[in-house]
């Protein structure tokens, strides 16, 4: 049923949707790629059909959810990248990060410590944004450019304590704006 | 490739597929049974006396003889005890679960798993009297469609969860019914709404039942319907505003309303009065109780007043919908009203303002839901020409395991896209861990005291290894009718457990919401009590880890160093106990650095054994 254009299971996530493994990537095209996928695949599709044909079915529907989940998260799609290019991130154990990273990270958290209302939370917010930016275009330089692996994956690294204070960030805004609303 | 094989659909050669497959809404208030024929657009069924909307209620007659829809509706003042209705509340419930049910007129009897309600024919479950009404639904389709029906797709509300979903499909199975899927209420609803207006775009579905309150973001491309986000409050409906109408009324009148038939006969003529405002800007309440005759004059002014707290509620969970989707009001381009308790005035003027736009009101919002269904079902069977229409949905509430602290580790996260599976890899945290116990919980909280619990299971025969080196990994599978499977595997030596998980209730109706407000407002003070959580493994981990190796390698140490570490250990015991996180982190610390030395001891010992031949183990 898949065609000329089959898949495998154990394609990668690009191949799965045709895509060049780039870290650039154009949204729109893989939203496209995913529900055309998905589309062939879903277990909606093999309704009337045997236990085995829904197993399958399932099986694909799953793994091409769990690739769109991963391209479509830019830090995710890096870090992705890097373990296909061989660098793999492994954040459990590479922990060390560049002491000036260090430094702008504790600023941020004493910062979100102090602040008191959601202005000044978004005020900070909008410089962690600033510093992601920073590392995306990082990420395409090293990762598009001259792949540079190693390099990429450091950014990576720094680009997930960002996301985890970010998280931080929102839920702080959310708490915020939940008292204000009573 | 067996999917190489398999036929597309709509051309399939099984005979069971050519079967007519019908949609179903099995409501909190009414239900209605929806069929897509051949060339002809959706269309809701209706009984021999022309009417669409079946009431959910079913009476006990007694004898095996039972009432169902508006005969059992008529009846529910004078026999309250045997005239069940909203028992769609009750799905996957136990008794203890059920808000305020010392105002309902029941016998509540706690049975395993669900509660039953006890009548003159005996205990009766909920799933049992649902299935009451879906078999009389499936006999109206098949007197009125002449023909056998193969299969349907019955709609849930979006925030049903597991528990929920399964006594849904366990009521269809007893009323004869071939489940092809169950989809969410807002999903049909935007189906309907889609196919009917051809555009493509974002939309939002409010939906406001008799019981329950949705709000859904769906987007449609090409054929494709993916939710966005999803979101609600389980514990709201136009019940709700009957009750506080009721409430109203027997304040006002100082009356003491509490015999069965008071109770009920109240809220009947709440809900008239409620019908009435929908289009007379005053009414009266009238009604005949033990406790006196009622008859108060109630304007629309004032019942809007009464019932503004509930629709500031849905508004509530609307912001945190667009919210977690990351999208603004204005980027919705069309909102969709579902449910009956959507023609109050007060509803529609409070959703225009909320998206700046007039939401679309040109389908019938009783019959919109059982419409999609309808046409899902179709497409289900395989009888729908040309491109075929496919929805997915949501997972509706983050799923999780318990770990060390009490703490939940979040596997799947709320608003993912289904089927999903995921896989988390975990470790033993003793030395000569032979088992493993899996805690499965829903919820949006950090703390597993505050989620809801799913399911307990042991992953037992791990051979016995040092802490930390056997892998453990669970995997957590959610179909695409919504409902989760878990099994948990040890890596290196492959001893397998696994579990579907079919809780004996799940999470009641107000704890979903309740769970859903208190993730967002205690955020913080989650934050606080994780952080306690943490230092408390660590602390644990720390004083096992000292003890193995003091076990192991004591003889290292003479007794003033000893006494030091042990010193240290009783100071971390002691400390961890309490409330303070930095105390403990300091306590932790200070163990680690008086037992440095001993670590570089062991160390050299270590290396000394390796080069001299001898494996660490046969030590």
């Amino acid at each position: 049923m898949l065609g000329a254009d089959a898949i495998r299971l154990t394609d990668d996530d690009f191949a799965l949707f045709g895509l060049s493994r780039r870290f650039q990537l154009d949204r729109s095209a893989l939203d496209q790629a995913w529900r055309a996928r998905q589309a062939q695949v879903h277990p909606d599709r093999f309704v009337g059909q045997d236990a085995a044909a829904q197993r399958l079915a399932m099986q694909w529907s799953v793994r091409v959810n769990e690739a769109y989940r991963r391209l479509k998260d830019p830090v995710a799609r890096a870090a992705y990248l890097c373990d296909l290019l061989g660098a793999p991130i492994d954040a459990e154990r590479n922990t060390a990060m560049p002491r000036n990273f260090l430094m702008q990270q504790m600023q941020w958290r004493e910062a979100l410590d102090d602040a008191q209302d959601a202005a000044s939370v978004v005020a900070l917010s909008n410089e962690v944004q600033g510093a992601r930016d920073g590392y995306m275009a990082d990420l395409s330089r090293r990762l598009d450019g001259q792949p540079d692996a190693a390099a990429a994956a450091q950014v990576v690294r720094a680009l997930m304590f960002v996301q985890r204070f970010e998280q931080d960030l929102d839920d702080r805004l959310d708490a915020l704006s939940h008292g204000a609303n009573g | 490739m067996a999917l190489l094989t398999i036929s597309e659909p709509g051309q399939s050669p099984d005979p069971h597929q050519r079967r007519i497959a019908v949609g179903i809404d099995l409501g909190t208030t009414n239900s209605l049974v929806a069929v897509v024929r051949h060339g002809v657009e959706a269309q809701c069924l209706a009984d021999a006396d022309g009417r669409v909307m079946l009431p959910s209620a079913v009476q006990y007659l007694g004898e095996g003889r039972r009432a169902i829809g508006a005969g059992a509706l008529a009846a529910q003042a004078d026999d309250p005890l045997n005239t069940l209705t909203s028992f769609k509340r009750f799905m996957g419930r136990a008794a203890r679960d059920v808000s305020g049910r010392d105002q309902l007129p029941y016998q509540f009897v706690d049975r395993q798993g669900m509660l039953a309600i006890q009548t003159r024919e005996g205990a009766k479950t909920p799933v049992e009297a649902s299935a009451e009404v879906l078999a009389t639904l499936r006999q109206r389709a098949e007197d009125r469609l002449d023909d056998d029906v193969f299969g349907a797709v019955i709609t849930v509300p979006a925030y049903f969860d597991d528990a929920q979903r399964q006594a849904t499909k366990d009521a269809a199975e007893m009323a004869g019914l071939h489940v092809l899927r169950l989809i969410n209420e807002p999903t049909a609803a935007a189906v309907a709404y889609g196919l009917e207006h051809g555009h493509e775009g974002l939309y939002a579905i409010y939906d406001l039942g008799g019981g329950t309150f949705d709000v859904s973001l769906l987007r449609l491309t090409q054929g494709v319907f993916e939710v966005v986000a999803t979101g609600g409050d389980a514990a709201l409906g136009g019940d709700d505003f009957d009750a506080v109408v009721a409430q109203w009324a027997s304040t006002t009148a100082g009356l003491d309303v509490t015999t069965p038939h008071d109770q009920r006969a109240l809220l009947v003529a709440a809900r008239r009065a409620k019908e009435a405002l929908t289009d007379a800007d005053t009414t009266t309440l009238s009604a005949t109780l033990d406790a006196g005759p009622l008859s108060l004059a109630l304007t629309r002014v004032q019942f809007e007043q009464l019932a503004k707290g509930l629709v500031d509620r849905t508004l509530s969970s609307v912001r945190r919908v667009l919210r977690d989707a990351k999208l603004r009001a204005d980027e919705v381009q069309g909102v969709v009203l579902v449910g009956g308790a959507t023609r109050m005035p007060m509803v529609r003027a409070a959703v225009t303002q909320a998206f700046g736009r007039e939401p679309l009101v040109d389908l019938n919002p009783d019959e919109v839901v059982a419409l999609g269904a309808a046409i899902q079902a179709n497409q289900l069977a395989g009888q729908s020409a040309g491109d075929a229409l496919l929805l997915l949905d949501v997972i509706p509430l983050s799923l999780g395991l318990e770990t060390m602290g009490g703490l939940v580790e979040r596997v799947i996260d709320r608003n993912t896209t289904i089927p999903v599976a995921k896989a988390q890899e975990f470790t033993t945290f003793k030395d000569g861990q032979t088992a493993m116990a899996l805690h499965v919980v829903q919820g949006e909280r950090d703390l597993v005291a505050d989620c809801r619990s799913l399911a307990r299971f042991e992953l037992r025969g791990i051979p016995p290894m040092v802490a930390g080196a056997a892998r453990i990994r669970v995997t957590f599978q959610v179909d695409a009718d919504g409902l989760l499977s878990v099994s948990a595997r040890e890596l290196t030596s492959d001893v397998e457990a696994s579990m579907v998980v079919k809780p004996s209730y799940g999470l009641a109706d107000e704890d979903i919401a309740r769970m859903l407000q208190e993730g967002f407002v205690s955020a913080e003070a989650d934050a606080t009590a994780r952080t306690l959580g943490e230092a408390r493994v660590e602390a644990e981990r720390m004083t096992l880890a000292t003890r193995s190796a003091l076990d192991a390698d004591g003889d290292l140490l003479d007794g003033a160093d000893l006494e030091a570490i042990q010193l240290a250990l009783q100071r971390l015991q002691v400390t961890a106990q309490g409330r303070v996180s930095r105390d403990i982190d300091d306590a932790v610390k200070a163990l680690a650095d008086c037992t440095e030395g001993f670590a570089a001891m062991r160390m050299n010992r270590g290396i000394k054994q390796a080069l001299a031949g001898k494996r660490l183990d046969e030590v």
